[in-house]
């Protein structure tokens, strides 16, 4: 077996809102393409919010970590909170200056906007 | 007691299986260890990555080696 078979120690865990909004799609489509791209792994939120003891104790576990909320309502932060887990990076999408709205044709110059965003969260 | 520990087999699961081991055995806990390496088992716990301890069906530890004071701690509770 090669030696690192187990978890990569610098493995980011992305935890996108993935709301029904067009932020909300936006934090989840950045989490699938930055995944894709190897910068981390998209991990499941609702998981958390479940109390699911898996999840949880990986979120707590886990040495690096970004939560995506799509707008200021803020529910992957409840979410971290109500599990008791701190969010060691975080950023909220309408803080870019994108407009909060129900057009889930996703504009690709968004998507970059955010995926440059979660990079720079986690420097 | 039931443990699990979770990881398909490199040196970072070796280690934790042998802390575990250790540990249960200096407590003199009546407990079993059980290696769990198949890839869609693991997926079912939910856990972010490997080694991952489970006592009695309670997540302990996720995508770290747990030292033996550590597993010591959770078999006490």
């Amino acid at each position: 077996m090669a030696e690192e078979c187990c978890t990569p120690g610098g493995n980011i865990m992305i935890l996108a809102c993935s709301g029904g909004s067009n932020v909300g799609q936006l934090s989840n489509q950045a989490a699938i393409e930055l995944t894709q791209e190897g910068f981390g792994k998209m991990f499941c939120l609702a998981g958390i919010g479940g109390h699911l003891g898996g999840f949880v104790q990986s979120a707590k576990d886990v040495p690096a970590m970004v939560a995506i909320d799509g707008c200021e309502l803020g529910c992957a932060k409840a979410i971290l909170e109500h599990a008791e887990i701190p969010a060691k990076n975080y950023l909220v999408l309408t803080d870019l200056g994108i407009e909060k709205n129900k057009d889930f044709n996703l504009k690709a110059e968004d998507i970059q906007k955010v995926k440059a965003a979660i990079r720079s969260a986690c420097e | 007691m039931e443990i699990k520990v979770l990881g398909p087999g490199c040196p970072k699961c070796k280690q934790t299986e042998q802390n575990v081991k250790d540990a249960v055995a200096e407590t003199g806990v009546d407990a079993t260890v059980e290696k769990v390496t198949d890839i869609m088992e693991i997926a079912g716990y939910g856990v972010f990555g490997t080694p991952s301890v489970i006592i009695d069906g309670e997540v302990k530890s996720v995508g770290k080696i747990p030292t033996k004071e550590d597993v010591k701690s959770w078999l006490n509770k």
